[in-house]
């Protein structure tokens, strides 16, 4: 199936974890949706104004009951997502403003022209993005424990940013609730042994995602509730 | 000798509210037995309480009190561990039917929407037939 350069894509499903970001989502799904016909926002039991502005944006918002992590608000999008034929790819992607819609769109062009199931972006592979020292060290401890526990190789464990094709989709049960959810969805998609590749992309680390990223504290959950579970 | 008395009562107190308490499985089943046998032998060593330190020395601990806070210690333990799996277990059946309240909700908002645009085009037909 071949698109228009700049057509909008109906076959491909945007999913965004949606936790608080009222200041943010309105830009993202605002640009998100002049390339993408879906982009399905799963509210986390916001309390600010996320799904107002979200909904506003044009993006189909739909609402956990209360909050249950970013992990499980992921798998419901993904969920939901498969429940439309029409889905043939999911793109996971951040609220909060980080992630650039030229990298999901050359992630996805990618996906199509290998025929790849799985396409991780990593903001490793080249150095665009310049995460601060300590950040440096809690996600390549990320990647460590991630390539240890599941065989595949990888630079960049704990980027939001993903293009599934539906198979692979299909493959994935999130349990983690929590952010150890980036890994354990590492996990499940090596074990469907489908083609997968990383793809660079380029993080917006602004001072407000940097206020809101992962603490060296909690990487510690990461690592507690990955080796408990 | 009050005091052992209002001890072996306390223990009697929790052997009658377990076992009260609704019952399931054989796994229940045994650990009721297992936590009877620990009131029957609480009850024995506060009446003999020399039989402690007999088995303390036995096992190579000076003192039966120093025993009695081995065992505390462990079977707190034990129960920190069994009360941590539980709610892990819990809070994942709570995700889960979280989520099928959302995707259920999702779903019938999805219908009512299509359904919706369904009746607004029949209407246009209609209006559209009407001035015709």
């Amino acid at each position: 199936m071949t698109l228009m350069p700049d057509a909008v894509d109906s076959t491909c499903w945007v999913v965004i974890p949606l936790y608080n970001e009222a200041t943010m989502i309105g830009g993202v799904v605002d640009e998100l949706r002049t390339r993408f016909a879906h982009v399905v926002c799963v509210d986390d039991g916001s309390s600010d104004d996320s799904v107002a502005v979200a909904e506003a944006a044009g993006a189909r918002v739909i609402r956990h009951p209360h909050n249950l992590g970013q992990g499980a608000a992921l798998q419901t999008g993904i969920s939901y997502a498969l429940t439309h034929p029409s889905a043939e790819y999911i793109v996971t992607f951040d609220a909060d403003g980080q992630h650039r819609l030229v990298d999901a769109l050359a992630m996805l062009q990618r996906a199509r022209e290998e025929d790849l199931a799985i396409v991780f972006g990593s903001r490793f592979l080249d150095d665009r993005t310049r995460p601060g020292f300590l950040k440096t060290i809690v996600l390549k401890t990320a990647v460590a424990v991630t390539n240890v526990s599941t065989g595949l190789t990888l630079t960049d464990a704990h980027n939001g940013l993903r293009v599934l094709r539906r198979d692979a989709a299909e493959g994935i049960e999130l349990n983690q609730d929590r952010m150890a959810h980036a890994t354990e969805i590492v996990v499940q998609l090596g074990r469907t042994r489908l083609a997968w590749a990383e793809h660079p992309v380029h993080v917006v680390y602004t001072d407000y995602s940097k206020a809101k990223g992962q603490s060296l504290l909690n990487s510690v959950n990461i690592l507690v509730d990955l080796v408990i579970n | 000798m009050w005091f052992q008395i209002i001890l072996v009562l306390a223990l009697l107190g929790i052997a009658v509210y377990l076992l009260r308490s609704t019952p399931s499985p054989r796994h229940l089943a045994i650990r009721r037995l297992v936590m009877l046998v620990g009131i029957l032998v609480g009850i024995v060593v506060i009446i003999w309480p020399d039989l402690l330190t007999v088995l303390a020395q036995l096992v190579g601990i000076g003192r039966g009190a120093d025993l009695l806070f081995y065992v505390a210690i462990i079977i707190g333990l034990l129960y920190t561990v069994n009360e941590y799996k539980r709610s892990v277990r819990l809070a994942r059946l709570n995700t889960r039917l979280a989520r099928e309240i959302t995707l259920t909700e999702a779903r019938l908002n999805d219908r009512i929407s299509e359904l919706e645009a369904r009746l607004d085009s029949g209407r246009r037909d209609a209006s559209r037939s009407a001035t015709e």
